[in-house]
């Protein structure tokens, strides 16, 4: 594996705290008795976190679980009680203002969960608002901004304020503003959850695009667990300010690792998150299956319909097309249903 | 409530113990300053014998002499006022003409007069520019035209400033801490402080003169400003400068492409305030010599010549009324998509400015009417209306006097006479009481301070004056106040309209409400309570029309489906919900009624105001400061109470 791009340890962010009465062990880890101190909010405790190139982890949790506190202190939008933070290999934490300016000029974008425009420039000043700070000339921030407006397809609205713009337009003037920058690393703080449900999934679809097109290496808050079904590579489940568990979607719903993981899940549909895969049983020997055949990586909710309309099981294949398995109508069954399958 | 009763039972048993003769003198009186006996009549002070507690008079006196004297600051301020008047002459001499400043010759009346209307017409429209234009004609044909370029010198020498520090102050105050903690307080007195008492200390360090007018017009105008700087960054949502510190901005970058122009309608809210404030306070700054209209007013006031004194409040008013409209039409004007308009379409309005501008100063020598209005042209009517006047007099004084009589044996004698019976103690225990009422120890405490204070300063009596033609006046405001205000709000045109006249009256300099009440009712005490209700009832009448009129549509619709009528919408919906917005309407009338009664001391009162009035005479500034200080303690502690009220009121029905 290549070196993580953004790795933390040990991050606590403990608002309320007079810095001065910390008191950390060896392993920079804060004593228990600080955290149940009175006046205090513990909103990250004991985070350790490792995010790789390209790759798109979704954090989740309720409301008030330290999810945008943990993205900020990522960012050193606020500054962490205590831990580490490394950004390419660099000590965020120990950064002057200097670098940490330059690195966010560079490095980093971020979306807000309520677009955070600048009321008094247009859709384009908006956007060049970071080129210009770095001191770019008019001529070419003009023209990278335009490339973001077509980018994010907001033709014929760069003159428009913010005020003037719909949500879903405000939150593509938004995307394109943390994209001027190019930059590595792209954090969204629920970027989508203003939306109503019918632009919120076309502003999916356009981030699923352009995260083809750029392939960033992307922090996603979100609340919405088909939202994140949809985008995420690994997904970090947050609860009072610690990970309870970080992994691959069917890994968390398929084996949770604490019984708050298990209820956070029950409700998600799991024909969504199953593969084929880990649903199928070993290919047997003889069996009459059907013709045609479906793919070992296929989300079960894709082949629902194919399955249960064959008289026979079904079989599975993998990329190199050999047979790797098959699936019984039994087993989409009891993804569908599961609580009817095994009665508790 | 309950809780509470022993406090009501011993202010009971105070006032028994009194009137039984069983009183011992140290719970009845603080020392006395005033002689009871002769303040039968309510214009006569009488003979004082006036002890402090605590000299803080003197302690004052001490200080400022030791800062004057040995701390140097007579070396600033003798720089910033020589300074200043260079700055001021710079302006006059723009405006005027004349041989100081620049020794530019003064510009023709028509070049300000197509200024006037070119501006209002490209902020807002006709009525703006018929009413700026209008306004210019005002004082080029009632022969004022001097003395309104004076006052204009004078505001453009004073807003800029006033501005520039109000920025500086409040940029700073926000971002550090401590200094915010420190001025609040202080923004709080400087509210509630009378405009007279900002006047001596001024005097004593800058000498009478035009430039100290000045100076005290800034020293009144900055904390507004400040507080609105404070309250415009604080409330620029935190996700907006987070975007911007990810958009790699540096403090600076931040401070001044992220966080003032997010909070830009904060910031013009505030220049207007302080165009207003800074207009109230140069006629006002008149008492120490600044000249222009204010002081053009006093003199014709205390000449007793109404009519012409009238036709300067006018230009005054108009004055306010234009500078009002154009800089809240500038805040509110939006910026418009004109990148891609050529040069003329963009700047139309700057190129037909400069255009007519040479236009007037190319035509002016051959047409000198346009050079300036000539003396035999100008018109007055002052004539007519002095002959109002003594037609008023003549025909209503009677009417007048007997109706100032019987209010006087009636009502304010009786409500005063109450007022000073109280020994000092029941009414600290009544104040006491309703800050644990209102809002537990600390208002006790600080509510209580403040009124011991008071007591030590040794103004007791005069204190408890003011009160009761504050009470007074608050009372006749409610009365009529609130009702008008439900009349008003019970259909949207009616609420415009109100809305729209309170909007006007306030931008009315305060010291203009003295003339009318003059001419009316003559130089006495009556005037003084009649200027001051005139006054202070507007925010009574706005804040009840607002309230009402702010209620969620669909709490009215519930009211509307259960079948109201419009007396039970009022009484179950309308009022309930209002109240605690109403009562900070209440709040408002009683500090408006504060600062006008200590202005209303110029027609004769016998209060604190008057004795601040001697105080500015004498330039005694110990004892002005401190007499300030008690009007705005006493302003400050019903505030204090008041609001509190409000915003529990507001929590407990769910408006917050
Ligand atoms: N500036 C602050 N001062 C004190 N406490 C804070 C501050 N910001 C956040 N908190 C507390 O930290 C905890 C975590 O907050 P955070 O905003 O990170 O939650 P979240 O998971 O993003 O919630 P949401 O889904 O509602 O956005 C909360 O209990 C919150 O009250
Ligand atoms: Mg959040």
């Amino acid at each position: 594996m290549s070196e993580p791009v953004i790795r933390c340890r040990s991050l606590y962010k403990i608002f309320g705290l007079n810095p001065a009465d910390l008191r950390i062990d060896g392993d920079g880890v804060v004593e228990p008795s600080i955290l149940e101190r009175e006046g205090t909010v513990t909103a990250v405790d004991n985070v350790n976190l490792d995010v790789s190139p390209g790759e798109l982890l979704i954090v989740m949790g309720l409301s008030g679980s330290g999810k945008s506190t943990l993205v900020r202190c990522l960012s050193r939008l606020i500054e962490p009680t205590s831990g580490s933070v490394e950004i390419e290999g660099m000590n965020l934490l120990g950064m002057g203002d200097r670098e940490l300016i330059d690195l966010r000029r560079s490095k980093m974008g971020m979306v807000f969960q309520n677009f955070a425009l600048l009321p008094h420039r247009t859709a384009l000043e908006n956007i060049a608002f970071p080129l210009q700070m770095r001191g770019m000339k008019r001529r070419d921030y003009v023209e990278r901004a335009r490339r973001m407006i077509a980018l994010v397809g907001l033709e014929g609205r760069e003159n428009n304020f913010p005020r003037e713009l719909s949500g879903g337009q405000q939150q593509r003037v938004g995307i394109a503003r943390s994209l001027a920058v190019e930059p590595d690393i792209w954090f969204l703080d629920e970027p989508f959850s203003a939306l109503d449900p019918l632009i919120r999934k076309e502003m999916q679809d356009e981030f699923l695009r352009l995260q083809s097109l750029l392939n960033k290496t992307i922090v996603f808050i979100t609340h919405d667990f088909d939202e994140a079904l949809k985008l995420a590579d690994r997904i970090a489940i947050m609860f009072n300010g610690r990970i309870e568990q970080i992994g691959r979607p069917e890994d968390i719903v398929l084996n949770p690792a604490t019984d708050y993981v298990s209820r956070f899940t029950s409700d998600v549909p799991r024909e969504k998150v199953l593969r084929v895969g880990s649903v199928m049983n070993p290919p047997s020997e003889g069996e009459e299956v059907a013709d045609r055949a479906v793919d070992v990586t296929d989300r079960v909710e894709n082949v629902v319909e194919y399955v249960l309309g064959q008289r026979l099981p079904v079989p599975v294949v993998d990329s190199g097309d050999t047979v790797v398995g098959v699936m019984h109508q039994a087993h989409v069954l009891k993804v569908l249903f599961p609580s009817r399958s095994e009665p508790a | 409530m309950k809780g509470y009763a022993w406090l009501g039972a011993l202010v009971l048993a105070l006032l028994l113990a009194k009137s039984a003769g069983l009183l011992p003198a140290f719970l009845d009186e603080l020392p006395l300053h005033l002689e009871k006996s002769s303040i039968d009549t309510l214009g006569d002070a009488g003979k004082e014998a006036y002890t402090e507690l605590v000299p803080f008079g003197l302690i004052l006196d001490h200080t400022f002499e030791f800062m004057r004297e040995e701390l140097g600051v007579s070396l600033v301020t003798r720089f910033v006022s020589k300074r200043l008047k260079e700055l001021i002459d710079i302006f006059d001499n723009i405006l005027r003409g004349g041989r100081k400043g620049l020794g530019l010759s003064a510009p023709p009346w028509t070049a300000l007069l197509v200024i006037a209307f070119i501006l209002g017409y490209s902020l807002k429209g006709w009525r703006l520019a018929l009413l700026s234009g209008g306004t210019v004609m005002y004082f080029a044909i009632f022969g004022l035209w001097k003395f309104a370029m004076e006052t204009l010198a004078l505001l453009a020498a004073a807003v800029p400033i006033s501005i520039i520090i109000g920025l500086l102050v409040g940029i700073v105050a926000y971002r550090k801490k401590w200094l915010e903690l420190a001025l609040l307080p202080i923004l709080s007195v400087a509210q509630t402080l009378p405009h007279f008492a900002y006047l001596i200390p001024v005097v004593v360090f800058f000498g009478i003169g035009h430039q100290t007018g000045v100076i005290a017009t800034i020293i009144f105008a900055v904390p507004p400003m400040v507080r609105l700087t404070l309250l415009g960054l604080q409330r620029v949502a935190p996700e907006i400068v987070e975007a911007g510190k990810m958009s790699g901005c540096t403090n600076l970058q931040l401070l001044f492409r992220v966080q003032l122009p997010s909070a830009r309608n904060e910031l013009l809210l505030g220049v207007n305030q302080v165009i207003m404030q800074c207009l109230a306070m140069v006629v006002i700054a008149a008492f120490i010599g600044a000249s222009g209209l204010g002081y053009r007013l006093l003199h014709k006031l205390q000449s007793l010549k109404l009519g012409q004194s009238l036709e300067i409040g006018v230009a005054i008013v108009l004055l306010a009324v234009v500078l009002d409209g154009l800089s809240r039409a500038w805040a509110e004007k939006k910026r418009d998509y004109a990148a891609d308009l050529p040069f003329h379409r963009r700047f139309r309005y700057p190129i037909l400015l400069v255009v007519m501008v040479a236009a007037a100063y190319l035509l002016a020598p051959y047409f000198p009417i346009l050079e300036k209005v000539p003396r035999d042209l100008t018109v007055t009517y002052a004539k007519t209306w002095d002959g109002l006047v003594d037609w008023i007099v003549l025909n209503w004084s009677d009417g007048l006097t007997n109706f100032r009589y019987f209010l006087i044996v009636n009502v304010l004698a009786p409500l005063r006479d109450a007022l000073l019976y109280m020994p000092y103690p029941s009414v600290l225990l009544l104040v006491a009481g309703l800050g644990l009422l209102l809002g537990g120890y600390y208002s006790a405490l600080l509510t209580l301070a403040f009124l011991v204070f008071i007591g030590l300063a040794g103004w007791w009596d005069r204190a408890m004056i003011t009160a009761y033609m504050v009470v007074f006046a608050t009372f006749i405001c409610i009365v009529i106040g609130i009702p008008v205000g439900i009349f008003s709000a019970l259909s949207e045109r009616r609420a415009k309209t109100a809305l729209f006249w309170c909007d006007t009256f306030q931008t009315f300099p305060s010291f203009i409400y003295i003339l009318p009440v003059i001419m009316l009712f003559q130089v006495n005490d009556l005037s003084a309570i009649m200027a001051v209700i005139v006054y202070a009832i507007i925010p009574a009448v706005r804040y009840t029309v607002e309230g009402i009129r702010s209620i969620a549509p669909e709490l009215e619709e519930a009211a509307t489906m259960a079948g109201c009528n419009t007396r039970q919408r009022l009484v179950h919906l309308q009022l309930p919900v209002a109240i605690p917005h109403i009562m900070l309407g209440v709040n408002q009338t009683i500090m408006f009624a504060f600062s006008m009664v200590i202005i209303a001391a110029f027609v004769g009162t016998i209060d604190l105001g008057q004795q601040i009035f001697k105080a500015l005479s004498e330039t005694n500034i110990g004892k002005g400061v401190v007499l300030g200080l008690c009007v705005s303690f006493m302003a400050l502690a019903v505030d204090h109470l008041v609001t509190r009220w409000a915003r529990e009121r507001r929590r407990l029905l769910g408006l917050d």
